[in-house]
C-alpha cells in the first residue's frame, strides 16, 4: 500500500518534470542513478549482515532475554539487540506483539523498538560516510540513551507500572 | 582493485555468513531468506525515493530551500524537518543521501539533524501499522516522547558540532 502511493507520486512528478523539461528529467534520473550506484555497495554488505544477526538474534533469543522480571539488566539488553539489528518496522511491531503475548515486558519492547529505530550499528559505517565518524558516534550513542528515557515513559504508562 | 575496495563491506558480510554457515547451516540459510527479503524491500522502495531526489535536486532552487528550511528558516523549517522525515517510507538509510541533497540546498544543520530523527523514529505511515499491532497507547506515547527528543538530540548535535566542521560537511555533501 504505502509503496503503492510512493510509486504513484514519483511516476507523476517524473512525468510533469518530462512534460516541462526533458533535458531536466534526464540529469535528475542521472542524478539519482549516481546517487544509486554510490550507496549501493555499502547498502549490499549492510543486508547481508542484517541476515547474518537476525538468523543468530532470532525472536526465540530475544523472548529470552527480555522477560517482563527481567527488569533493568532486560531493558539494557533489548536497546544493544535494538541498536545492533535492522529491522523493518512492519516486521519489527508484530514481532514485538507476539513477544509481548509471550511475557515480554513493555518497557523491554520499548527500549527495543527505540533503539531499532534510533540507533543504526549496521548502517553506521554509511552514515559516516555522509556525515564523518564523530558526528555519527554522537548521534547513535544519543539514540541509544534516549530509548531508556522512551523505554521508561513506556513502561510507566502502558505497563501501568506506576512508582 | 577499486572494485574489491568498494566492496569490501559486503565482502567481511559474506565471509560472516560463511562463518555462520559451518556453525549451523540451518541458521546459515535462515540469514540468506531473510537478506533476500531485506534485498526486495531495498530494490521495492529505493527506486521511487531516488527518483523523487533526482527531481528535487534539479527543479527545486537553492534559494527556494534555504528559504524554506535554511538558516533563517525558524519554525517553519522544524516543522518542515519533522514532515519531510515522516511522511516518507524506507529504512534509515535512505535518509542520508537525501539529507546530502537537502545540505547541499542549504538546509540548516539542526534541520537535517531533525529530518533524521523523524525519518527514524516518527514515520507516519509506521505509525498506523503501530497503533494496529501495539495498541494506541504504545504508539502515541513513543510518540509524543520521541518529538521532544528528536528536537533534544539535534539540538545537542548542533551545539557539539564545531561551525568547522559542519562547513566540512556542508563541503563533502558537494562531493556526493
Amino acid at each position: 500500500m504505502r509503496i503503492i502511493y510512493l510509486y504513484g507520486v514519483s511516476a507523476l512528478l517524473l512525468a510533469l518534470s518530462f512534460r516541462k523539461s526533458r533535458e531536466k528529467t534526464k540529469k535528475a534520473l542521472n542524478k539519482a542513478w549516481k546517487s544509486f550506484s554510490k550507496i549501493f555497495p555499502a547498502l549490499l554488505g549492510i543486508l547481508i549482515l542484517v541476515g547474518v544477526l537476525l538468523a543468530v538474534f532470532d525472536a526465540d533469543f530475544i523472548s529470552r532475554i527480555i522477560g517482563d522480571e527481567s527488569g533493568w539488566i532486560g531493558v539494557v539488553l533489548s536497546a544493544v539487540v535494538g541498536a545492533i539489528t535492522l529491522i523493518p518496522g512492519f516486521i519489527a511491531f508484530p514481532t514485538a506483539s507476539v513477544l509481548i503475548d509471550n511475557g515480554a515486558g513493555y518497557m523491554q519492547i520499548g527500549a527495543f523498538i527505540s533503539s531499532l529505530m534510533m540507533v543504526g550499528m549496521v548502517t553506521a559505517p554509511m552514515e559516516a560516510e555522509y556525515f564523518g565518524k564523530r558526528l555519527t558516534l554522537i548521534r547513535n550513542l544519543m539514540g541509544f540513551i534516549f530509548s531508556f528515557i522512551v523505554a521508561y515513559v513506556i513502561g510507566k504508562v502502558v505497563g501501568g507500572l506506576w512508582f | 582493485m577499486v572494485l574489491i575496495k568498494k566492496f569490501k563491506g559486503a565482502l567481511i558480510a559474506g565471509i560472516l555468513l560463511g562463518l555462520l554457515f559451518a556453525w549451523d547451516a540451518g541458521k546459515g540459510l535462515e540469514a540468506i531468506k531473510i537478506s533476500g527479503f531485506a534485498l526486495t524491500e531495498m530494490l521495492s522502495i529505493i527506486p521511487p525515493i531516488f527518483i523523487l531526489l533526482g527531481l528535487l535536486d534539479v527543479w527545486i532552487s537553492r534559494e527556494t530551500m534555504m528559504k524554506l528550511m535554511g538558516k533563517e528558516s525558524g519554525a517553519k523549517g522544524v516543522l518542515l524537518a519533522f514532515f519531510f522525515g515522516s511522511a516518507t517510507v524506507g529504512p534509515l538509510y535512505g535518509a542520508f543521501p537525501v539529507a546530502a541533497v537537502f545540505m547541499k540546498k542549504g538546509v540548516k544543520f539542526s534541520n537535517i539533524m531533525i529530518f533524521i530523527g523523524a525519518w527514524s523514529t516518527t514515520k507516519i505511515p509506521m505509525l498506523l501499522f503501530e497503533i494496529s499491532s501495539m495498541g494506541a497507547p504504545f504508539a502515541l506515547t513513543r510518540l509524543l516522547v520521541n518529538i521532544p527528543c528528536i528536537m533534544i538530540m539535534a539540538w545537542i548535535l548542533d551545539l557539539m558540532t564545531p561551525d568547522s566542521e559542519i562547513d566540512k560537511l556542508y563541503e563533502r555533501m558537494e562531493r556526493m
